[in-house]
């Protein structure tokens, strides 16, 4: 009879519930981790990394399209979409294998099957209902089966899935999501993106880059909503250079399948309306999390909006029951997942540990240019009452940007002028992705504009232009 | 429910201490009367027991944390069972109340009422050590006008945060003392003393080395300065012939018994004949033998003789308690034991707080005359220096003595004048007719 009773289950690999796994392992913690479809979730397998990789691909077929830009030259440049989907399939395949090394490596149980709370310490795992998305990673090996297992804490930790529109449900051959635009059969000629927040507007970026004709319609008044208006207009404007095009205020009320694809009803603020009609429709707005069928209603665990309401800690209402990551909320993020889950486990195990800050949580989209940010936008600070020094700071100025053929964005620092306090940073441009955590440790250890300024920025960098702007905002800008 | 463990009073008069040391760690299982931790108070390290049984759930106040507040939490102990989530309830609310009881614990007349005492937590690093604090928390301290010093941090390692910051503007805690620096205006308010900066500046910067003040160090600068800035003192002197003393000593060292090993059962030092002299001289003029206050006078029923003791680093004042009723030799094994553990800074603070009087010794080292500062409660000392040989008129004729000569440093406000040399002139009578002590 082997043994079920742990310290700590886990329910979800993914970035969330697997981190929280090593934690709770490294701490001691006699722990297993439930998972009914793919080791590593949706980040790993349908999201973060396999699209990275389509990205990936359609950002090097851009430089080849624009070869002579650099004084090289290449002829007949083509894609195979089967090999572009094939290769982002192996980057996930890999790591995918990856987190079943890293729970062997901790000695992390995995239970494959469907978990549910089936009472306070008790998780009952049982064939998993879902049909799981093709194509399927193989599980890993030495799994524990279905059964009832004993945790003293159990971490729910199972993610969300895409937020469906009634009348526009997903049916994996028009109207797609996530899952079916992440392995395309073929390239659409033509593309509309419903929502255009991280995930429609990569999408948008990568179909458009592999030449389709793309239309984002968005409901709010910007694109990309939670970023900074200015950040956002620019990413906005780079975009429709490049073609996309863009409905803003405007919802998609009714979709119509025809022979040659969806045509779709879009109603914008003035109240028009207007057909338009393209070989796929994306459907990306939003997701919700997954808090069906875990038994946590009849635990009597409070949920808010789809999500399970946790304090800062992941602890629910019920002692003994967390939650962390997508299912507790947003900002959906793996990263806020990972951090949510350590500071659960860790504060589980008797760590002096800080409640999850969510004011310095960053966020990236690797759309064409890229935007990254961290804290409070220019307007958001203004309406927590802040007095704002706003630095600025072009890409058009920085050497490195300009050798790397890459002009085009901003780098925007937004401080409270009172104290120097670093409130937000917001970016738009080349490798900005990478850039943004130089920003996320600085709010994490207080700085100021002083030190900021104090430090010294490696020539020639991009991150030049994060220093730039830190002076610009008092007044003091060098390179413009 | 988790059990705090709170800065223990290890004296009456503690108000605070450092707590320099932490025997077990966090998860460590601990039964009551174990040594879990070394408080370092103004004068000697103590050691903590464990009252209770259970385990370290968490340690609140890191090692090597300077100026603790009594009552103060400094860690949770968890009872068998008990998971550390339980600790979340125990652990926050006590910490602040316990800063604004401390000053009650205050008993002692010495504590000069005059002297502006710092709001909120004692200043971690008085010592010039760095004080860790994000660059945020410094600024936010400065603009809202917080010492740092007096505030504890919670971030990293102990480092002060933003969070910290606004705990304390919440809390009222952590003003900056603006009296320490613009002092001249509270006419009671200790003058300031110079800057670190003004007096570094006046060296060159390799020409010194900076040692970082201990807990003793800054209990002598406070007491002392207190004491020189709030007690009207003044000085009476007088000689005393030490011939029939020294001859008495003699004889008595010589017919101390002797143990199978040869050690003698005492052996009278000329320090051991002056303290029990004085204490028969308070006995004697018991309105000398009091300590003041702003409501009364204490009048002391025993002459408890606090001692000098230069120590490495410092001096500690060990208490002869009830020295008129003890014999010389009683005394003299006492001060022994008191002058080892001194040095090993082990001496307990009821064993060197209090007291009703003091004596300071520099005749081993062939100081002539000196005066010392009183050392409140105490509202008298007698300096003493070295007995040597002096010409002496007797009878009117020039004779050698060997002469031994003492001031008595006195508080004005509760022993006048003629008072002081009333006591002396018991003293002088004691050590001139040294078998009055022995009766």
């Amino acid at each position: 009879m082997a043994d079920t009773n742990y310290d700590v289950i886990i329910i979800g690999s993914g970035p969330g519930g697997y981190v929280t796994a090593i934690r709770a392992a490294q701490l001691g913690l006699k722990t297993a981790i439930v998972e009914r479809e793919h080791m590593g979730g949706i980040c790993l397998n349908w999201g973060c990394i396999p699209t990275k990789a389509l990205l990936r691909s359609a950002e090097i077929y851009h430089y080849m399209q624009h070869a002579k830009d650099y004084g090289l030259s290449a002829d007949n440049i083509t894609f195979d979409p089967a090999a572009v989907v094939k290769r982002s399939r192996g980057v996930s395949g890999q790591l995918n294998g990856g987190i079943g090394f890293l729970m062997k490596k901790n000695k992390v149980d995995i239970i494959w099957g469907e978990g549910k709370v089936s009472k306070v310490g008790e998780v009952t795992v049982s064939k998993s209902s879902k049909k799981a998305m093709e194509p399927q990673h193989p599980a890993p090996k030495g799994t524990k089966g279905e059964g009832v297992y004993k945790a003293k804490h159990i971490i729910v930790a199972t993610g969300a899935r895409p937020r469906v529109i009634p009348g526009i449900e997903p049916d994996g051959k028009d109207i797609w999501t996530y899952f079916e635009a992440m392995v395309p059969p073929s390239m659409p000629k033509s593309l509309i993106v419903m929502g255009s927040g991280a995930i429609g507007i990569e999408f948008a970026s990568f179909y458009k880059t592999m030449g389709a004709d793309v239309t984002v319609i968005e409901m709010m008044p910007t694109i990309m909503p939670v970023e900074d208006p200015e950040v956002s207009a620019i990413a906005k404007k780079q975009m429709e250079k490049q073609g996309i095009k863009f409905l803003l205020e405007a919802k998609v009320s009714q979709v119509k399948k025809g022979a040659g694809g969806v045509t779709a009803t879009v109603e914008t603020k003035d109240g028009k309306k207007q057909d338009l009609t393209a070989e796929k429709l994306i459907s990306a707005v939003g997701v919700v999390g997954n808090i069906e069928n875990l038994g946590l209603e009849e635990l009597g665990v409070k949920t808010d909006r789809g999500c399970v309401v946790i304090d800062g800690y992941g602890r629910t209402n019920v002692p003994g029951v967390y939650a962390i990551g997508d299912v507790a909320g947003p900002p959906m993020l793996a990263h806020k997942a990972e951090h949510e889950g350590v500071i659960c486990v860790e504060k589980i195990a008797g760590k002096d540990v800080h409640p999850m800050d969510k004011s310095m949580i960053p966020g990236c989209t690797y759309c064409h240019p890229q935007v990254a940010s961290v804290g409070l936008t220019e307007p958001k600070a203004k309406e927590a009452g802040y007095d704002v020094k706003v630095g600025r700071f072009p890409f058009i100025g920085n050497g490195k940007a300009i050798a790397l053929g890459e002009p085009d964005g901003l780098v925007k620092t937004i401080f409270d002028a009172k104290t120097g306090q670093l409130l937000g940073a917001h970016m738009v441009g080349a490798e900005v992705t990478e850039l943004i955590q130089g920003y996320v440790v600085a709010m994490n250890l207080e700085t100021t504009e002083e030190d900021l300024m104090h430090t010294v920025f490696p020539h020639p960098t991009l991150s030049e232009m994060m220093k730039e702007s830190v002076l610009d905002a008092y007044g003091r800008a060098l390179n413009m | 429910m988790p059990i705090n463990i709170t800065m223990p009073a290890l004296s009456p008069t503690m108000e605070e201490g450092n707590l320099a040391k932490w025997l077990v760690k966090e998860g460590d299982t601990v039964s009551a009367g174990d040594v879990i931790a070394e408080i370092e108070t103004d004068k000697a390290t103590m050691e903590v027991e464990a009252v209770d049984e259970g385990t370290v759930g968490k340690i609140v106040v890191a090692a090597g944390t300077e100026g603790v507040k009594v009552n103060e939490l400094i860690a949770v102990l968890l009872e068998d069972g008990e998971d550390a989530s339980a600790i979340d309830t125990a652990g926050a609310a006590p910490a602040a109340p316990a800063a604004a009881e401390a000053p009650a614990a205050a008993s002692a007349p010495a504590a000069a009422p005059a002297a502006p005492a710092p709001a909120g937590p004692a200043p971690v690093a008085t010592d010039g050590s760095r004080i860790f604090a994000s660059p945020l928390a410094r600024r936010l301290a400065s603009l809202n006008g917080l010492d740092l010093k007096a505030l504890a941090g919670t971030g990293p390692h102990g480092r002060i945060v933003k969070r910290d910051i606004e705990a304390a503007l919440a809390a009222g805690t952590g003003k900056a003392a603006p009296a320490a620096a613009e002092a001249p205006a509270a006419a009671a308010a200790p003058a300031p003393s110079q800057s670190a900066d003004q007096v570094l500046k006046l060296f060159d910067e390799d020409s010194y080395e900076l040692v970082p003040h201990d807990g003793m160090r800054k209990t002598i600068a406070k007491r002392l300065t207190e004491s020189k800035q709030t007690i009207p003192h003044f000085y009476v002197s007088v000689d005393c012939e030490l011939d029939a003393l020294l001859a008495l000593r003699a004889q008595l060292n010589g017919a101390a018994a002797t143990d199978k090993d040869g050690k003698t059962a005492y052996k009278l030092s000329v320090n051991d004949m002056t303290i029990k002299a004085l204490a028969l001289a308070l006995r004697d003029v018991p309105d000398a033998n009091v300590s003041w206050t702003d409501d009364n006078m204490v009048m002391h029923k025993h002459a408890d003789v606090g001692v000098a003791v230069s120590i490495p680093g410092g001096l500690i004042t060990p208490i002869i308690r009830r020295a008129e009723e003890k014999p010389l030799s009683v005394i003299s094994n006492e001060m022994k034991d008191y002058g080892k553990r001194a040095k090993e800074r082990k001496l307990k603070p009821e064993e060197y707080q209090g007291g009703t009087t003091a004596v300071s010794n520099m005749g081993m080292m062939g100081v002539k005359n000196f005066s010392a500062v009183v050392n409140p409660p105490h509202a008298t000392i007698l300096a003493v220096g070295a007995g040597e040989k002096r010409p002496v008129v007797k009878d009117g004729e020039l004779a050698v003595a060997t002469v031994m000569s003492v001031t008595l440093s006195t508080d004005h406000r509760c022993v006048d004048g003629a008072l002081g040399a009333e006591l002396l002139a018991a003293f002088k009578g004691y050590i001139e007719n040294p078998m009055s002590m022995l009766v």
